[in-house]
């Protein structure tokens, strides 16, 4: 019977380490309450995301496996985390701020009568009284809010948490079963963008692309290389993902996703308050752009003014050299 | 097809925002208001899925007098009327929208209501998602691709990983993404019917809604912390020494 319920991020059986900054917030949060978490992992083929979740000093660790779970479904999803909450008593149901949390999230506040703190950074107030902080407009703005039902749905945004340290002794795993109830909707297809790199959320450092790459192909041929030189993911602007130069899920932003790595490399592109959104909370950034006024140098912290095509060749070059 | 799309008001996405004095609310003194980016999206899909199926589109705000102008700006896109039901913004947050909407389309009954992901001004993206679990509908999030087939919509949802297809059983709820589609600028002619074109005052009491708690309220605002300024090097050597000796991550 804990109080708090974390909900997995997980994708084809493999746990989103997004989770882990989500166990972190979980933990302060049963602190303040004087509560306990458990975790629950929805899908097929997620035993091994379940397995290693149990050495993160969850009461229990919840499995919901059945076929209609197999892909995410809006409905069926929030039934079971609905039903779950139910019978663990949960008060506060959390989970990343990726798009599986922010299409799932709102839905099981409405079904369990909750307020919901979307994209929520870090707890705020003190005592009994129980604040959040969030960003709003774009990140230029930090609300401080209170949510005042009795249950309350959180969205992490996971990039300002340190990932959770295993703790504690296994938790017991459970399979819970629940009627999925009508979908209403199917599954299609899933098109994933293949990558060998490391997740852009997840990534020590991002290499960055923008509309100033040209096409798809020197985009490529300018990053790709960047990135190896770096071991780093590869992101993009809206223009440049919208030029077609990139699949969407490259996209950093207000309205794409938000990383805060160590090393933030932006190439060729301007720097737009919601590109910002998506990337000022990096440890260091640097900026390439050939126009020494572009936005983007007000918040880099090495500004390189000039052509990218002839620079970034030049510094890949010379970072192999020293490695 | 029926389709029911909503429509927000909000500060300039692209203008400075500045907080009042006090720090309770953002200083709207002086501020443009455009409508939010992703409802354009979201009007134009409705006008398009009605040009290819027939139709009307109907466009709803919530908000005071003024967001008369954000429903103008929707029929002069083209759609067929408005509803505006009057509550202050103070008065709301996004459990007592997405009610409003709900009520809005039981009276409605339209075969699909199409809204924004995220309002720009909030960065919610939860309104969509309360309406549907509300209505006991089906959803899809994030369109950047929506085709009617028969009695389902079909959808294209822009997902971390990848592209997602899902088909929804109708009557369903759509929230638009910005790839969705390119939203066409008013015309002169679009804009002088618009102003002809009927737009329906209501209210809480009309919708029947009496719980008007908050159940998440914003207590104060406050700028981010801003970063160190930074310094501008003059070459891919100078860079990358700073990158080794002053921020160590090489
Ligand atoms: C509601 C809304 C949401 C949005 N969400 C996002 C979001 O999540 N993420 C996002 O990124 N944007 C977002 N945008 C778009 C944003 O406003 C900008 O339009 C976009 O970020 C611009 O991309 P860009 O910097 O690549 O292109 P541009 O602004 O066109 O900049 C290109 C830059 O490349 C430089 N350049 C050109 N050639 C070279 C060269 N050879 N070498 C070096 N530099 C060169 C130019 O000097 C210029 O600064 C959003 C917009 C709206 C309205
Ligand atoms: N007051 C409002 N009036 C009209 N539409 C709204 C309002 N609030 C939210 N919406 C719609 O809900 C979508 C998601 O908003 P949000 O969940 O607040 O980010 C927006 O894109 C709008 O389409």
């Amino acid at each position: 019977m804990a109080n708090i319920l974390v909900i997995a991020d997980q994708q084809d059986g493999e746990l989103k380490k997004s989770t882990l900054s989500v166990i972190t917030l979980a933990r302060q949060l049963a602190q303040r309450t004087g509560g306990a978490y458990d975790i629950a992992v929805i899908g097929s083929g997620v035993q091994g995301v379940a397995d290693s979740l149990a050495a993160y000093g969850a009461e229990k660790v919840y499995t919901i496996t059945a076929p209609a779970f197999a892909n995410y479904l809006a409905q069926p999803y929030t039934n079971a985390v609905k039903a779950l909450a139910a019978q663990t008593g949960a008060a506060f149901v959390l989970g990343s701020a990726g798009t599986f949390g922010k299409d799932l999230l709102p839905r099981v506040a409405a079904a369990i009568g909750a307020g919901m703190v979307a994209d929520c950074v870090s707890l705020a107030g003190e005592g009994s009284t129980l604040l959040y902080r969030r960003p709003m407009y774009a990140g230029n703005v930090i609300a401080t809010v209170r949510v005042n039902t009795p249950k309350a749905v959180i969205g992490v945004r996971t990039t300002e948490l340190d990932p959770a340290e295993t703790s504690g002794a296994g938790s017991p795993l459970e399979a819970f079963s629940v009627d999925p109830g009508q979908a209403g909707a199917r599954f299609v297809k899933f098109e994933g963008t293949k990558s060998e790199r490391p997740e852009l959320t997840d990534a020590d450092v991002v290499v960055s692309g923008g509309r100033g790459l040209k096409d798809g192909d020197t985009f490529f041929k300018v990053m790709e290389p960047l990135a190896d030189a770096f071991g780093a993911a590869i992101g993009a602007s809206r223009a440049a993902v919208d030029s077609g130069f990139c699949p969407n899920d490259f996209q950093i932003g207000q309205t794409g996703k938000v990383v805060a790595p160590k090393l933030y490399i932006a190439v060729a592109l301007s720097g737009a308050i919601q590109h910002l959104a998506g990337m000022k909370n990096s440890k260091t950034i640097v900026a390439i752009n050939k126009d020494a006024d572009a936005p983007i140098f007000q918040v880099a912290d090495y500004g390189l003014v000039g052509d990218a095509f002839k620079i970034v060749p030049e510094l890949v070059e010379k970072v192999q050299a020293l490695r | 097809m029926k389709i029911l799309v909503s429509a927000k008001r909000v500060i300039d996405p692209d203008a400075r925002i500045k907080l009042k004095a006090d720090k309770s609310a953002v200083d709207s003194e002086s501020v443009e208001y455009k409508v939010n980016p992703f409802d354009e999206n979201a009007i134009e899909e409705a006008l398009k899925l009605r040009d290819e199926h027939g139709g009307e589109v109907v466009v709803v705000s919530i908000g005071p007098d003024d967001v008369t102008q954000t429903i103008r700006a929707g029929l002069a896109m083209g759609a067929d009327r408005g509803i505006r039901v009057d509550v202050e913004d103070k008065a709301l947050d996004s459990d007592l929208a997405a009610r409003i909407f709900a009520a809005v389309f039981k009276e409605e009954e339209p075969d699909l209501f199409i809204l924004g992901k995220q309002a720009v001004d909030g960065d919610n993206n939860q309104v969509g998602q309360l309406v549907a679990e509300y209505l006991g509908l089906p959803q899809a999030c994030f369109a950047s691709e929506v085709s009617i087939e028969g009695s389902e919509a079909v959808v294209t949802r822009e997902v971390d990983g990848g592209l997602e297809t899902i088909a929804l059983q109708l009557p369903a709820v759509i929230t638009a993404d910005l790839r969705l589609n390119e939203p066409r600028y008013a015309s002169l002619p679009g804009i002088m019917k618009a102003k002809k074109k009927p737009i329906e005052d209501m209210d809480l009491d009309d919708l029947e809604i009496t719980d008007t708690a908050l159940k998440v309220e914003v207590l104060s605002l406050e700028e981010p912390a801003g970063r160190k300024a930074g310094v501008m090097v003059g070459s891919v050597d100078e860079l990358l020494e700073k990158l080794r000796n002053e921020a160590r991550v090489l």
